[in-house]
């Protein structure tokens, strides 16, 4: 029988001075119809103002789990989530949602849902539309978008709403090449974009299994494993094969492709 | 042979004719059924928006009796409200029974299941798909069923119009609670039956093509209805609305 490398312990090297936008103190949450599975278990973690954080790890290792916990959508069972900053925080799934609506009135109701008067959601939906280079499609139905143009104005509808923490599950996994290069650019052009005054710099959190992106997008790579985490390292590190394989030797083999 | 098509041709000359005992009961018959639709339709499209996304104890019993009553025969409907109408029932001192009222409240009670019970299923399908964003966004889980539901008004525009199908074309609870009383309670699917058992078959067949081209009008309307959707959902919404 072939017995798998483990990690003794999370291997963890957080060396950063920002400010904290959103922690999770010993987290876990349970689910299932008698929240009898445990998708996340004891997840301590800090976000930092400024950082690029992917997360990594096997399909159901918990990383949409963890996005939507950072987020506040799924409740806590045990531990605590703090958010320090009182941080704007903005999500975008895999699969882009749009109403049976233009393009410019989904944006304004996201802005109106989270709190922003509709009076002033035209003008805010015109900006964040000329931002994704999309105005030619604003009295469109965003149902009729092809995938990539609905993820765009996914993440027109995020910056709308000006974000501290971004959180993106997989933003790119159901998109072709084109679309998926053209998405991955605006995500980075987000994570680059200076602060308004009186904010903290844009908080990038991301799932993905490509670990190019990873390695083209993050600053701090989190590895989870049936719902722990296992590696919260700097990317240099994480794709440091010598240093991983002796400290988490399954987020190695995962590197590897073998634990996939 | 002869008195069957003898009796087709003067049914079809009562409908042309604009003969007024037929299309007086044809009128009292639709303004029962859109009356009891719209009643059954202002709680079942709330009570099933609301049930999509609501979760509490006992949900599953309460979605498994919802299912139950989809199945309620007409008949016992007509028998519950006419106990419920009757002089010595608790709703008796309305004053109710055999009148237009007590129809389109036995029909209203029929087919709120119906439309409380197809609601939920279109907005749990859809919330499936958007209620983590719409969240996500800020809103409540009341204003995202709502949202939701505004998002799937074509596919309930569908369930009412089952809804009106369902109720115009139903004759057990009217005639229990109606009575089928000439010039007042009597419907299309009362007038029917009653028609036929006396041997006045043009007015019976008169009656059954109205009520037939009645569900071919409904069924038309609903087809039509998903072709526009899906035109809406492939393209531009100024080209379609234009």
């Amino acid at each position: 029988m072939r017995v798998e490398p483990a990690c003794a312990g999370p291997v963890v090297q957080n060396a950063a001075h920002a400010p904290t936008v959103l922690a999770l103190h010993g987290v876990t949450v349970s689910l299932g119809p008698a929240a009898q599975v445990e998708a996340l278990r004891s997840i301590t973690l800090a976000l930092h103002a400024g950082e690029r954080v992917a997360l990594v790890g096997p399909n159901g290792c918990g990383k949409s789990t963890l996005l939507r916990t950072l987020h506040g959508l799924l409740p806590i069972a045990a531990g605590k989530r703090t958010v320090p900053q009182a941080s704007r925080i903005a999500m975008l799934f895999q699969r882009p949602h749009m109403l049976r609506m233009s393009v410019r009135r989904n944006l304004q109701l996201g802005l109106w849902l989270s709190g922003v008067p509709w009076g002033q959601t035209r003008e805010r939906a015109r900006q964040a539309l000329d931002r994704v280079d999309l105005m030619h499609l604003g009295d469109r139905n965003g149902r009729a978008l092809s995938g990539g143009q609905q993820q765009r104005v996914a993440l027109a509808r995020a910056w709308a709403l000006r974000p501290d923490v971004w959180l993106l599950d997989e933003p790119t996994a159901s998109l072709d090449p084109h679309a998926k290069r053209d998405v991955e650019a605006l995500i980075a052009d987000f994570g680059d974009e200076a602060p308004a005054p009186g904010r903290l710099p844009p908080t990038l959190v991301f799932a993905s299994h490509n670990l190019g992106q990873v390695k083209r997008l993050a600053s701090r790579v989190i590895y989870l494993e049936q719902g722990r985490l296992l590696a919260d390292l700097p990317v240099n590190a994480f794709f440091n094969h010598t240093f991983l394989e002796a400290h988490c030797p399954q987020a190695h083999l995962f590197v590897k492709g073998e634990t996939t | 042979m002869n008195s069957f098509s003898d009796s087709v041709t003067t049914a079809l000359g009562l409908v042309v004719s604009g003969d007024p005992a037929l299309w007086a009961i044809v009128s009292r018959s639709l303004a029962v059924s859109a009356t009891a639709c719209a009643l059954a339709c202002a709680m079942g499209l709330l009570l099933g928006a609301w049930l999509a996304v609501a979760r509490f104890p006992g949900r599953s019993a309460v979605l498994t009796l919802l299912n139950t009553f989809l199945a309620i025969p007409s008949v016992v409907v007509g028998l519950v409200i006419y106990l419920l109408l009757s002089r010595s029932g608790p709703l008796g001192f309305l004053g109710w029974l055999f009148s237009f009222q007590a129809m389109v409240l036995a029909q209203a009670i029929l087919v709120l299941p119906l439309v409380t019970a197809l609601t939920r299923q279109v907005v749990e399908d859809s919330d499936r798909d958007h209620g983590e964003q719409l969240s996500s966004l800020g809103a409540g889980r009341g204003l995202r069923s709502l949202l939701v539901a505004w998002d799937e008004r074509y596919a309930l525009l569908t369930v009412l119009i089952t809804a009106f199908g369902r109720a115009v074309s139903e004759v057990g609870a009217v005639m229990i609670v109606g009575g089928n009383i000439d010039g007042f309670t009597r419907v299309m699917t009362t007038a029917i039956a009653l028609e036929t058992s006396k041997g006045d078959l043009p007015l019976a067949l008169g009656l059954g093509l109205v009520l037939l081209g009645v569900v071919l009008l409904l069924n038309s309307v609903v087809a039509l209805l998903r072709r526009w959707r899906e035109r809406l959902d492939g393209g531009d919404l100024r080209m379609a609305t234009a």
